[in-house]
Order: C-alpha cells, then structure tokens, then sequence
C-alpha cells in the first residue's frame, strides 16, 4: 500500500536519503533499522511530507504523497508518533487526542475509539485531564502513540516507541503495537532497539548513512550474521 | 549560610532606602512629590475611584490591543509592531463609516445606533482582512527566516500603515472634520455616545442621580461590556473550537501540528484575522471614549498593549487581559496624581523591569517539556 521508489532526500548540502526504495503491505508491520544518523527518522519525515525529497517518489495507495504538504498528507491517512514524542505540553491528555482526530470528519465513534484508546493504555485515562507536558516518559510516548491512532490512519508512522523507557515499558509498547496490528491497523516501525523490533515485525530493512542494505523477512534479518553483529551484540 | 542570606537582606534593604530616599529628595523636584499625593488621596478618596473607573475602562482597550500581540506572538514567535497601527486604522475606519453615513450629524436615536453598529462591523471586518494581509505579504514569506528579519519587515509595515493613517487624516471628502491643513494634527472624533444619549433624554453619567461626586459614564459601561464580552468569547473560542485548539496546538509544536493534519497557513491567517478583528474593535471603542483620530496613536497604544502582552506573559490570552487592565490603572494614577508626561516613562520603565526580572511575565507560560 506504501511504496518509496529511489528517494533522495537532502538537508541542505547533506544527502540524507540516497535513493531509498521499499514497500510496506496492507496488515504488516514493517521496521527500519539501524543506527544513529541512518536516516530512518528522516525516512519517516519524508513520507509524512514534513522534508520533500528532491527526487523519487512516495504512493500510498496510488497517490504520489511526495508533492503534497504535510497536513494533506495526514487527511490520505498517514499518522505518526514522531521523534521526540512531540505532544502538546499545555493541552491537557483528552485535548491531545481530540488533535489526534483532527483529520476526520466522521466523529460519530470518537467517543468509542476513545474508549478503545484507554483500554490499551488505561494510564491515560487516570491523567485525562492532566496537561501533557506534565506526563512522564513513558506516558508522553503512550500518548502521542494514541494520539496517532485517533486519527484512524491507513498507516501508522512509529518513531522510535522505546526511546529513553525503562525496560517493563518497551515490553508493554511493544504489546500494544502488535495489538494494533492484530486489530489490522498497518505499521512502519522504525527502531533502535533491533531485537524487540524484529521479533514483531513481519518484514524489516536495514539502513546505513541513508541506503537499505538488507531487506528481508524479520525472522531471517534476526539470524543474518551482519544484523547479529550490527544491531543484536551477538558475536 | 544564615549569615550569608542576612547580609544579603542587608545590602538589599540597604539599597531600597537610598533609592526610597532619593525618590522622596528629587521627586517633588519632577512631580513625584509622595506626601502630596497621599494628603491628596487623603482629602478626596472618591478621586481614587474615579481613577480607578477611568483606568479600567483604559485597561479595557489596551486588553483588547494587547490580545492581538500576544496570539500572534504565541503561533508565530513575531512581534507584529504593526498590529497598533491596524488599531489605528480601525479608529479612521469607524470614523469614516460614521461620517459616510450620516451618522455625524444625526440627532437621531435609532440612526445612529444604526450607524455605530455598522461602524464596529466594519472596522472588525476591514482590521481583520488587513491584518491577515500583512501576514501574508510580509511575514509568510520569512517564516522559516531568521527571526530578525519578519520583525524588521513588521517595524516597515508599521510606517507603511502610519503613512496610510496620515493621508487618510487629510481626506476632507471622506471626513468634513479632517480639514484641509494636512493629516497631522490630531483630529476629533465625535461624542456620538453622548450625543446619542443626550437626544434620548438621559443623563451620560450613570451616577447622576445618586449625588455621588464621581463620573461612571455611559461610555464607561459599554466599553467594559464590550471588552468583557470580546474576551469571554475569544477564550471560549480557543479552548472550545476546533479551530480555535488548532491555533492552541500549531502555537505548541508546528510539526506536530501538521502531522495530525492542521493547515497552519491557514490557522495563523486566522490569528491575524482574529486580532486585526479585535483591534477594529478597539479602534471604533477608543475613537467613541477619548473622542480623538490621530495617524500616530497606534504608536503609543500599540507600546503600552505591547508592554501589556508582556507584563501578563507575552503568549497567554489571559496575561494579556490581565496585563491590559494593569497598564490601564498604571497610566491613569500617572495621569491623576503625577503627570501624564511621566506615564509612557512609567510604562516602558514597567516593561524593562518586567523584561530585566520576569520575562515570563505575570502569568507566564511554562514552556513545559519540549522532549
């Protein structure tokens, strides 16, 4: 349904993206992994329309994502938990999820997706009315996680959901995004932690200074000797 | 430590009774004579009302002003100098629509309550399309440029506007008043309120009747309920709308805004709408209060909203209404019991030390955890 074709996406002079292609089917969780400076965030920047890339192309279900502005791009139905969780500080929790659903016009089953938020994460709903900038770490990722889901996109962006958490709480993300996918929503993923990320993804690819070097089955990059030795500290 | 923190006491005690010292020495040399003014206090408390009923109504229409630079400021980080002049503008707008209509000359009720309300109409509508035009002419380009430049390009668009204001000021065709000797004299701007108020029978002064020495006038009353309800339905508007979060949420984080699909164009035009929209307002409400039209007045309103803004947490709606109010009060005890010449210093003095101690202002706004 997604599908990035030779994309070049620069920073000023630096070439961030050389010529990255890859797809992401309907249902599956797709991950790109790799380290610090890959281009993976870049690559997720560059689908949602916040960095036009100078050349190649990004569809989503036929539809040539890369001319178009970034808030067009959200109303196509490409939601994102962004870098840096990027939650609004001073709107309380309920405030940020109603931004959440901003694109759609159809509200009649905000209230039951807002339910179904609060189920996967019921921490949220103790702090509905706390302002955001008030949460912890953990919580701030769990809401701009919810916050892109109540968007109800075809396809949800995640930036790195394990950032700075403590361990119990990858493990309870993690879930929550296989749930997700369970329920059909379609993910691309993109991770530090390589083992947690491929051990549910279906697919994954591996970026290296802004190219794929390996694209593969997950559980197949799991036992590729290069992966292993990159991203896994196995020796 | 305790020897420390008292030492410390010590030497700012110290220095707050030679600087206390001094203001009593010098200031009756200047006007600040402090005894006089509390024996004066002393002898006619009801004067202390009376100020304080001319510096709310004040307060009302520097609030008023002091909500468009703090919106703007709070979405796009800019200074919109600008933003008093398009105040300006909206007291020569309601002025020209009164005049254009007839309303000037008019002894009738009914025509000219016609006429006022077409000339707030008006002048919101025209403000607010202007204000939203200097948006797009001269600060959507430089969004992404260093902050220096759009605040540069805002400073122009003030002179630019100014010099609209004294040509507009020169047009006898528009406005009989505005004479042929040029636009730079301060020009009157007609008591319509009493005249309307007058033909109908009624005294100005509400209090009249109750033999109370004090003036709480007819234009006191609806300048505050305009104020009171512009604001209540500003702050209902950005905590209830949907635009109105929008405009909340593209002020907290722009990327993210646009991630969940604002239009931000579009939601900052709709700032400058907004607060060019409240300043016609408090164009026709000032012209119709202090009954004067001069191209230079944005100039003076637009610093004392600006200090406003920032005295009440430059991006917070409620600062500015509180700050608005504050600097009203402020300027009206300077113009009752020192001098008036002294309350613009006092102002900016306020605006400095506030800038020197508190930049965050009164009720400043936390900027919250950006990660």
């Amino acid at each position: 349904m997604l599908e990035l074709k030779d994309v070049n996406t620069y920073y000023g002079n630096i070439h961030a993206l050389k010529g990255i292609s890859l797809t992401v089917n309907d249902g599956e969780i797709v991950t790109l992994i790799g380290s610090n400076g890959a281009g993976k965030s870049t690559t997720l920047r560059t689908i949602q329309g916040l960095i036009k890339p100078r050349s190649g192309s990004v569809v989503l279900d036929g539809v040539e994502l890369q001319k178009l502005p970034a808030h067009e791009v959200a109303t196509l139905g490409v939601a994102q938990s962004p870098e840096g969780r990027m939650i609004f500080p001073r709107m309380t929790v309920l405030e940020n999820l109603e931004m959440g659903a901003y694109v759609r016009r159809d509200l009649s089953s905000f209230q039951n997706d807002l339910e179904h938020a609060f189920t996967l994460f019921p921490r949220l709903k103790e702090r509905i009315s706390q302002k955001g900038g008030t949460l912890s770490g953990g919580e701030q990722q769990m809401l701009a996680m919810a916050r892109a889901m109540m968007a109800k996109p075809k396809i949800l962006l995640l930036d790195e959901p394990s950032m700075g958490l403590a361990p119990i709480l990858v493990e309870l993300i993690f879930d929550i995004i296989k749930k997700l996918n369970q329920e059909g929503t379609t993910i691309l993923l993109v991770e530090q932690n390589a083992l947690m990320a491929l051990s549910i993804a279906h697919r994954g690819y591996v970026l290296q200074t802004g190219e794929v070097v390996l694209a593969d089955k997950a559980e197949k990059l799991l036992k590729d000797p290069m992966v292993q030795k990159t991203y896994l500290g196995v020796e | 430590m305790e020897t420390t923190k008292f030492k410390f006491n010590l030497r700012r005690f110290t220095f707050s009774a030679l600087i206390l010292y001094l203001v009593f020495l010098l200031g009756p040399i200047v006007g600040l004579d402090i005894p006089a003014i509390a024996a004066s206090i002393k002898a006619n408390p009801l004067q202390l009302v009376q100020f304080l009923i001319i510096g709310i109504s004040n307060g009302a229409i520097i609030a008023i002003i002091a909500l468009g630079y703090t919106m703007v400021y709070g979405i796009i980080e800019l200074i919109n100098f600008a933003h008093g002049d398009v105040y300006m503008i909206g007291v020569f707008t309601s002025l020209t629509v009164l005049s254009l209509t007839g309303t000037l000359e008019s002894k009738d009720p009914g025509k000219i309550i016609f006429g006022l309300v077409l000339a707030l109409v008006i002048a919101v509508v025209f403000c607010a399309i202007l204000n939203a035009a200097i948006e797009r002419l001269a600060y959507r380009r430089l969004r992404n440029a260093p902050r220096l430049a759009p605040l540069i390009s805002a400073i122009g668009m003030s002179f630019i506007i100014e010099n609209i204001g004294l040509m507009w000021a020169a047009q006898a065709w528009l406005v009989p008043s505005f004479g042929t000797t040029g636009g730079a004299s301060q020009k009157s701007f007609p008591d319509m309120l009493g005249i309307l108020f007058t033909s109908m029978g009624w005294d100005i002064n509400l209090l009249a009747s109750t033999g109370i020495a004090l003036r709480f006038t007819i234009k006191d009353l609806l300048v505050i309920i305009l104020a009171v309800t512009l604001m209540t339905g500003l702050y209902l508007f950005v905590q209830r709308t949907k635009l109105g979060k929008a405009m909340r949420a593209t002020a907290q984080n722009r990327d993210a805004a646009k991630m969940l699909g604002i239009n931000i164009d579009r939601v900052i035009s709709a700032t400058f709408l907004i607060g060019g929209g409240l300043a016609g307002a408090a164009g026709l409400m000032a012209g119709l209060y202090n009954n004067t039209a001069w191209w230079f007045m944005g100039f003076r309103a637009g610093l004392q909203s600006f200090t406003a803004a920032v005295l009440g947490g430059i991006g917070n709606i409620t600062g500015g209404m509180l700050g608005g109010f504050l600097i009203g009060l402020l300027a009206s005890f300077s113009d009752g019991y020192l001098n008036a010449r002294w309350t613009n210093a006092l102002v900016f003095a306020t605006l400095v030390l506030i800038l020197l101690f508190r930049p965050t202002g009164l009720l400043g706004e936390q900027t919250g955890q950006k990660a």
